[in-house]
């Protein structure tokens, strides 16, 4: 489905010439008009910000971009932790497990596989590639209604493996790890680690593994977002609110409120959603450097 | 086969078991299931093509797959277009605070569907949500984003606020392997700014855009989590049968129609795959 991938060992990321960069004198017609697109991005978690500060009451009564009266964001934070029996924190918890075990388990897999790929020949490489490469053009939600009926016919849905499992596959980041382990890990050193009799698993971990390391931080940090973000695996395979991953668990207190006799409560949604999205934005804000390094030597190379 | 071959399989062996567990063997099942039709009275039996002449004829699927269309040939190039163009903004060396732009428009991505979906979602709304402030100021009547007639626009918009900076990021990280050299010679010639985009900086981003319109069509084919949460707040604008990903989780967890579900999860799957392909020929085309 993807273009054949090219290599092009010249196109490493290069500072541009000063003189380049600062010839085009700065533009505030450019800069406004990009404003614009900023302001609607960052419309909706400026107003989920404020929004976390305010009671159910005020919630309905107060200006949407404005703050209400009496702010009320640590009352929130504390209901939410004790709402249900303190369920939210089941459900954070469940979410880090559920990522630790799946993100962190498809990275592994993916660069010992990227780097399998990259670096030895064998009988079968192509094929394993071809198949790959299609399957990264097939998202994750096209299988989940077939892999539930396959779980369902195994027993193992409402089970954690029923999350973990399918969330251990990722091909878009086997397929990063590949470019990395090609392009940023040299062979003469392989040869040379090979030739001093160090075990190939143990060149891996201790040779392959940090020269990897922006590529890898990449990979996990996408893999994070997808298993974090996911909802149709946990909505589709579980029935047990004790299993449930955050996300799940925020959009059933949304639907509370549509269920006769339900106890409406908007403001631990909102401020529910504003804990649970703190942790990535945090994490993509703090590796700044290695993502972004990482995704223009993965993106550009397809 | 020699050592080393063998020590290449031993790397790759752990993914591709997982792949044959949570890839092949959920599509040769429900491939099998698609197969057959269980029946209350009777159990289960071989029905061949049945189920999918049933899909072939079946009105909600096909209005489902009619949506997410409308959805892809709307959504789709606006989206693209906004990440291309703050892309090119981006690069151009002319904004004030780049990087702070760059990393801002791209927050969204980090945000769960879930999120997203309930934030724009109660803005949208009529209870407390920004609509209705703006409705008693000015009172105006404007209309209701959560309307059945525009929950699709809607639902574009959540999708667009979500995606346009991980498609900004892609294409700006393709300009920036672009060889400055060709600037440098672009402005030795004296080529302007949009000179320099259509003559280097386009044909540069051929390949990304192409990789980005590939994902994008495939993600509306399976748009799923954001009609399921605005559901929660507008259930009389989405119906069971929005998406063809809803229909198919509907079917089985809701209906308990395993075999029709399989059926048309099958069905989407080939449909994506031939959308994707058929871009993908006719973008190469184009190419040579």
């Amino acid at each position: 489905m993807v273009a054949a991938p090219t290599i092009r060992p010249a196109a490493r990321r290069r500072p541009r010439p000063a003189a380049v960069r600062i010839r085009g004198r700065k533009s505030w017609t450019l800069t406004v008009l990009t404003t614009v697109m900023l302001i609607y991005t960052m419309l909706p978690l400026a107003w989920l910000v404020i929004s976390a500060t305010k009671t159910q009451d005020g919630l309905l009564s107060s200006f949407g971009l404005w703050f209400d009266g009496d702010f009320a964001l640590l009352d929130n934070i504390g209901r939410v932790f004790t709402y249900q029996d303190g369920i939210y924190l089941r459900w954070l918890g469940n979410t880090v497990f559920y990522v630790v075990i799946g993100a962190g388990g498809a990275t592994l897999l993916s660069a010992l596989a990227g780097y399998g790929l990259a670096k030895f020949e064998f009988r079968g490489r192509r094929a394993v590639f071809a198949v790959i490469l299609g399957a990264v053009a097939v998202p994750p939600t096209a299988l989940a209604v077939p892999t539930f009926l396959l779980f369902a016919k195994a027993g193992i849905t409402d089970t954690v493996w029923a999350v973990i499992i399918p969330s251990l596959m990722i091909p878009f980041s086997l397929y990063l790890m590949w470019v990395f382990a090609r392009d940023a890990v040299p062979d003469e050193i392989l040869e040379s680690a090979r030739v001093d009799g160090a075990g190939e698993f143990r060149i891996f971990f201790n040779l392959a593994v940090p020269l990897l390391s922006p590529g890898l931080v990449t990979a996990l940090l996408f893999n994070i977002v997808v298993t974090w973000n996911n909802l149709f695996l946990p909505l589709i395979m579980l029935k047990d609110r004790q299993l449930y991953p955050i996300t799940l668990g925020i959009y059933t207190w949304n639907q509370q409120a549509q269920t006769v006799g339900g106890d409406v409560v908007f403001n631990l949604v909102i401020t529910g959603s504003l804990l649970a999205i703190v942790p990535l934005i945090a994490a993509f804000l703090l590796l700044q450097r290695y993502w972004q390094s990482g995704l223009a030597v993965g993106s550009v190379k397809q | 086969m020699t050592r080393r071959s063998w020590i290449g399989w031993q790397f790759v062996a752990p993914f591709l078991a997982v792949f044959a567990l949570v890839f092949l063997a959920p599509i040769a099942y429900s491939a099998y299931l698609s197969l057959y039709r269980t029946k209350l009275i009777g159990g289960t039996s071989f029905v061949g093509a049945q189920n999918y002449t049933k899909a072939l004829h079946d009105p909600q699927f096909w209005s489902a797959v009619g949506r997410v269309s409308l959805f892809l040939i709307v959504q789709v190039p606006i989206m693209l277009l906004l990440a291309l163009l703050i892309a090119l903004a981006i690069d151009s060396g002319r904004l004030y605070g780049a990087a702070f732009f760059r990393i801002s428009i791209f927050l969204p991505y980090a945000v769960p569907a879930v999120v997203a979906t309930l934030m724009w979602g109660f803005m949208y709304g009529s209870q407390f949500g920004l609509i209705r402030n703006l409705n008693e100021w000015f009172g105006v009547t404007l209309p209701d984003p959560l309307a059945p007639n525009l929950v699709l626009a809607a639902i574009g918009n959540i999708t667009t606020w979500e995606f346009v900076g991980y498609n900004m990021i892609i294409l700006y990280a393709a300009l920036r392997v672009v060889d400055p050299s060709l600037y440098e010679a672009a402005a030795i010639d004296g080529a302007g700014q949009f000179r320099i985009i259509r003559a280097i900086k386009l044909p540069a981003l051929r390949g990304p855009l192409l990789i980005t319109t590939m994902f994008s069509i495939i993600g509306s084919f399976q748009l799923f989590t954001e009609p399921v949460v605005l559901r929660t707040i507008a259930p009389n604008a989405i119906l069971t049968y929005f998406t063809p990903n809803y229909y198919a989780w509907q079917l089985s967890v809701g209906g308990q129609q395993f075999n029709y579900s399989a059926t048309v999860a099958v069905v989407m799957g080939l449909l994506t795959m031939l959308v994707a392909y058929l871009v993908q020929a006719r973008a190469v085309r184009k190419a040579v």
